[in-house]
């Protein structure tokens, strides 16, 4: 029997000895605080300490800590602790909360015994834990105890640098994520996938199978599928089994689900599961594409949709241009890599299926599991756990309807939670792409055409596919005019991973393309990089390659506010000189249409008062970090004129919350956050209706009493009886942004509004090792109205930092890269200094004049690195990432090329 | 504790040694490699846990060298005041992971593990490492050379633990560097790297060891660039490609090419070297 002390008690543990303590602590213990992403100590979610020591609790056997003092952060009984956490919320360093625990149990180690820690080491102390949202800048500005950043709310919310309304639960440990809500006994659900990337299947004996293992409920397959076994989010081209039938089409691929009791499923070796493979041939790469088997028989050529973007003439252009940039580049799969995997809990309230889950997108996802599942959408309920990262693939459903299927057979809860391998097997992807293209510009150096083809690798079913095959065509100009424009995206299927939603869809590899062509370009015309780019700008009343005027566009600014840094910049990498370095110094821009491509995608938003006076925010745009409960919220509160903190928050419950649409496509903060403005006018006019007063007047909502005041005039307003939502006062309001449909030639308004914006980075590159240090990055955002700047800036640190991964090491490679030490993500150890500067031009279609920003800082990122890496050394990259031995093969390749 | 459901956590090493004789047995200590080759929840079994074994854990020193236990952490290595000779060792030692794994790996683990990218492995080579072998047969000692010998593959016999590593005291002299490079800053695999350890007296090499890792199935001393050196002022400029040739055999594999490796293996020489050169001047 092992025995621990944990918060001053003393425990003995009755799990074996040979058990990961990640799991004791949290199962046997409910210390919930400990986090699991990884079990191999790539991640240190679950960073605790042992007798003082930060140790990645699931490396360490139970047995090992006989006699040991165990701290995780649920035990609030310590002052270091409570100074960080009130750090860690001034500073915003929290985002979506999921490697907080294990952030702030490394901090503690290492403030115990150095109270003021310099900057090297923080990030020495931090090194073993990943974020994925933050960027690390604000974990170690709040670790190093510098001034906070928080604001208090004024007469306004808007502005204002709030702490998150939802903070406290991300430092306290007491958040709840998809793995860590309901009862301890739930059945586990398991699922057997394909060991193939590509094969055929006969299931075998399976009751005689499972009659010899003890403690299974349910063995499941297709044919237990009530409803329509295919799904997608896009429902004229779901194809998507949940289970599969017959045939696997991607490694990874479930075809069985194994459900009992959590013993006994854990210690099931699923590779005995009966089922007979017979391999296939297969592809993973879109060069393979076209000439593969047919994955999909409707789909000629593997060509799930090609997106197609043409404006004037440009084949004639190019021919007349001056000078024309011709290149192509290729980028990799990029994994998701939210330090949570996929994990929820389904079961049976009555006849109404409930599943408590981590997602983007609940409505989607209920209206798609009751498809499976055979349900009408009101009999399933999807409650929104907090979600430990996103960033696009819980878009898609993962065990959704797993777990629902296992609930409704065993009427019993069920849970399911994905390991790191079956998680970046089963997730979609951001989309490899092969992109060809030409720039074309006039002796004065103005862009007069472009051409663009690419081919993306959309993997084994459709995703989010159509999305950037769409998207892809509209933006791969770059946010600079192109009067004569042709450009292709094709979505090609593979059996590799499936390609869905990540961060930009499919924007930010075109932007490498076009960026990198841009570089070409301003060296043919002798014109600074910069400069370049202001001449082609887009400008007010400019016309988009679909034909849309715009308005409102804040790139000159962007442009304007970074070309003191250039300078700066240009002139450090001049100076450089060392033995074996160069530095140099690169930048680009993006643009990005917020909301879905020519699409309806309302949000309703209700704000409702009680008869007791609460005020109550339905918000339901699913904060996956980005800090939507904070920002709807603050526009909200002074759109209806009351404090922000007078708000109770409910979440994106699908029978509590009016539906806020997917959190993607950069939407929330415009088309929520317009909506939740609506709804807080609509309950102002509503309140002051009662009275005579001007819209002036000032509302007070004082211990459940509600008045107006307006000048010496006060007048309380009568709560009344409760409608059939409970509210004595209610206003819900919708909003949609008005588009149009794409014609054949793609001409037509994609979007209602746009975010733009530049960055400059500063490299240095090892010219004999080929290996690259960001060293500054400097970004320059139009967010039109910044209505939380510093949950903008922790977008802007977060998007540099994937930009950077994507640019410097993300490469996932199917069947090879499945875990989180062969693929690599940026650690606390590889980021830049980055300078935020935001632009607030507003944009007459937002929120108070605001703009989307999620996607747009990931964007620029990228192809400034590999501009800056170029501008360094002369290395012409074609091939992200831009691992070490590519820069240097591309550093020799420039070498022989040289003049 | 004695056996619980298929796991052993003896106390002693003659106890462990019995195990060991009777059973076919996973030896864990600090489990930062077993821990993430399996998904189980619970180590597979049966399991001999030596963590409890205090006699395996730490330094001794007597007129023969300084002997490290198995179970000796890479913190404790970094903590403990050592020769300037282990210099290397304890660079390496901060590279592993990060602070979670150096809290918890053992050297014995990673010697164990034999990974090609082990980050220990060639700072001890130029330490003349001896790993000892103890079983109830008794005690053998060999040269860690001689016991790594492929990838995942050791001499280490079913029966026997390796109780401890040697250095002995000719290769305490001179001062250790360490070298490693990887695609990103933290908790990083080595593309490659280098170790070195050398003498110098009067400007003039006196003894030169040099190993690389992650260049080949297993990392190797690099002979022909030690006796280049030797004899003569220190200057990395006396290190080709040439005296390399014949001791690397690189993969490709996701992290890089061999070509890559090939080439930056000399660079990486001439750094380490580089190092030498620039304390001697400072």
């Amino acid at each position: 029997m092992t025995r621990v002390i944990v918060a001053g008690k003393h425990h003995r543990l009755a799990s074996p000895p040979g058990r990961r303590l990640s799991e004791v602590l949290r199962d046997e213990l409910d210390l919930k605080s400990v986090k699991v992403g990884c079990d191999a100590g790539d991640c240190g979610a679950c960073t605790v300490l042992v007798d003082g020591q930060q140790v990645c609790a699931c490396l360490i056997p139970i047995a090992q800590v006989d006699g040991a003092t165990i701290e995780t952060l649920d035990a609030d009984d310590d002052a270091v602790k409570q100074k960080l956490q009130d750090a860690f919320l001034d500073h915003g360093a929290a985002q979506c909360g999921i490697c907080t625990p294990g952030m702030m149990m490394a901090a503690v180690e290492l403030l115990r015994t150095n109270a003021v820690p310099s900057r090297g080491e923080v990030e020495t102390a931090l090194a073993g834990v990943l974020c994925r949202c933050t960027g690390y800048a604000k974990i170690v500005d709040a670790v190093m105890g510098l001034s906070p950043r928080a604001e208090q709310a004024g007469d306004h919310a808007v502005g204002v640098s709030l702490r998150r309304v939802d903070g406290q639960a991300k430092v306290d440990g007491t958040e709840q994520f998809g793995a860590d809500v309901g009862p301890a006994d739930a059945l586990l659900v398991r699922a057997v996938r394909a060991p193939y990337f590509h094969a055929a299947f006969t299931l075998g004996d399976i009751d005689a199978w499972a009659s010899a293992q003890s403690g299974i409920e349910a063995v499941l397959t297709a044919r237990d599928i009530p409803g329509q076994n295919r799904f997608g989010v896009i429902p004229p081209l779901a194809d998507q089994p949940a289970l599969a039938e017959r045939v696997a089409r991607y490694l990874g691929e479930p075809v069985a689900l194994v459900v009992g009791t959590k013993d006994a499923v854990e210690a099931i070796d699923l590779s005995e599961f009966p089922v007979e493979w017979n391999p296939l041939a297969h592809t993973t790469t879109e060069a393979e594409a076209r000439d593969g088997a047919l994955l999909h028989t409707d789909r000629p050529e593997n060509e799930l949709i090609c997106g197609r973007v043409v404006r004037g003439a440009p084949e004639e252009a190019l021919k007349q241009a001056t000078f024309v940039a011709e290149g192509e580049f290729q980028t990799a799969y990029v994994e998701h890599a939210y330090i949570e995997p996929e994990a929820g809990l389904a079961w049976m309230d009555q006849d109404t299926l409930v599943i408590h889950v981590c997602t983007q997108a609940p409505v989607m996802d209920r209206d798609d599991t009751a498809l499976v599942l055979g349900l009408a959408p009101d009999k399933v309920r999807i409650v929104p756990t907090a979600a430990g990262g996103g960033f696009g693939a819980k878009l898609d459903l993962s065990v959704q309807p797993l777990i629902g299927l296992a609930a409704i057979v065993t009427g019993k809860p069920c849970r399911m939670v994905f390991s790191r391998n079956e998680s970046m097997r089963a997730s979609t992807k951001r989309h490899p792409g092969t992109m060809r293209a030409a720039i074309g510009a006039d002796a004065d150096g103005h862009v007069v055409a472009m051409r663009f083809d690419g081919d993306f690798n959309t993997g084994a079913y459709a995703s989010w596919g159509p999305t950037v095959a769409t998207r892809v065509p509209v933006h791969a100009t770059g946010p600079y005019r192109t009067p004569n424009y042709h450009a292709e995206a094709h979505a090609l299927h593979t059996n590799g991973p499936t390609s869905g939603a990540f961060r930009g869809f499919g924007v930010p590899q075109a932007a490498i393309m076009q960026e990198t062509l841009y570089d070409d370009l301003a060296q043919l015309c002798g014109i600074d990089r910069l400069a370049f780019r202001r001449q082609n700008a887009f400008r007010d009343g400019d016309v988009t390659a679909t034909g849309q005027t715009l308005t409102s566009v804040g790139m000159i600014e962007c442009l304007d506010a970074l070309r003191p840094h250039w300078a700066d910049a240009l002139q450090r990498a001049d100076q450089h000189d060392a033995p074996h370095t160069r530095r140099g110094v690169g930048i680009a821009s993006c643009w990005y249409g917020c909301g879905n491509t020519s699409l309806a995608n309302p949000s309703t938003i209700r704000i409702g008062i009680t008869p007791d006076g609460r005020l109550v925010l339905h918000q339901g745009a699913t904060d996956i970090g980005q800090g939507a409960n904070t920002v709807i919220a603050q526009i909200a509160a002074d759109a209806l004129g009351l404090p922000v903190d007078r708000f109770q928050l409910i979440g994106p419950d699908t029978h509590l919350t009016p539906d806020c649409g997917k959190t993607s496509a950069s939407r929330q903060t415009f088309i929520t956050g317009r909506a939740a403005e609506a709804a807080g006018a609509a309950l102002r006019d509503t309140i002051l209706r009662q009275t005579n007063f001007s819209d002036a007047a000032e509302l007070r909502l004082d211990g459940g009493t509600l008045s107006v005041r307006d000048g010496s005039k006060v007048q309380k307003i009568d709560l009344g009886a409760p409608n059939k939502f409970g509210y004595a006062l209610m206003a819900e309001e919708t909003y949609d942004p008005p588009t149009s449909t794409l014609d054949e030639n793609g001409q037509g308004t994609p979007y209602a509004l746009y975010g733009y914006g530049a960055q400059i980075a500063e490299v240095e590159v090892d010219l004999t090792l080929g290996t690259t240090r960001v060293l500054r990055m400097v970004a320059a955002h139009d967010v039109g109205r910044a209505i939380n700047p510093l949950l903008a800036e922790g977008q802007i640190e977060g998007g540099i930092a994937q930009g950077l991964g994507l640019a410097l090491m993300e490469e996932f490679l199917p069947g090879r890269t499945e875990n989180l030490h062969d693929y690599l993500i940026p650690t606390v150890g590889d980021m830049p200094q980055i300078t935020s500067i935001l632009i607030e031009k507003p944009d007459p279609n937002g929120p108070m004049g605001a703009r989307g920003l999620g996607e747009h800082v990931l964007i620029p990122t990228a192809p400034a690195i590999l501009n800056g890496i170029r501008h360094a050394t002369g290395a012409r990259l074609t091939k992200a990432p831009a691992l070490p031995h590519r820069v240097l093969a591309a550093i020799q390749a420039a070498k022989e090329t040289a003049p | 504790m004695g056996l619980q459901n298929g796991y052993f956590r003896p106390t002693s090493v003659d106890e462990a040694l019995d195990h060991l004789a009777a059973n076919d047995l996973t030896i864990a200590a600090g489990c930062t490699d077993l821990f993430p080759a399996t998904e189980q929840k619970t180590l597979g079994g049966p399991v001999l846990d030596i963590s409890g074994i205090t006699a395996l854990r730490g330094f001794r020193k007597n007129e023969t060298g300084i002997t490290i236990g198995a179970t000796t952490t890479w913190s404790d290595l970094i903590a403990a005041p050592l020769p300037s000779a282990f210099g290397g060792l304890k660079l390496a030692a901060r590279e592993v992971g990060a602070r979670q794994i150096q809290n918890r790996g053992t050297l014995a683990g990673n010697l164990c593990n034999a990974s090609p990218a082990a980050d220990g492995v060639p700072p001890l080579l130029t330490l003349d490492a001896q790993v000892v072998l103890a079983s109830k047969a008794g005690r053998r000692v060999m040269p860690l050379a001689d016991f790594l010998i492929g990838p995942r593959q050791t001499a280490r016999r079913a029966d026997e633990l390796l109780e401890g590593v040697h250095i002995p005291a000719s290769a305490l002299m001179g001062d250790g560097q360490f070298l490693k490079l990887g695609a990103r800053k933290y908790l990083v695999i080595s593309i490659a790297m280098v170790a070195a350890r050398l003498v110098i007296a009067d400007g003039v090499v006196a003894e030169a060891a040099l190993a690389i890792g992650a260049c080949g199935p297993v990392a190797a001393r690099l002979p022909k660039a030690e006796a280049a050196l030797v004899g003569q002022p220190m200057d990395p400029g006396l290190i080709n490609a040439s005296h390399l040739q014949g001791y690397l055999a690189p993969i490709d594999d996701m992290r890089a090419d061999a070509a890559y490796r090939t080439t930056v293996a000399t660079e990486l020489v001439q750094r380490i070297l580089g190092r030498f050169a620039e304390s001697r001047s400072a």
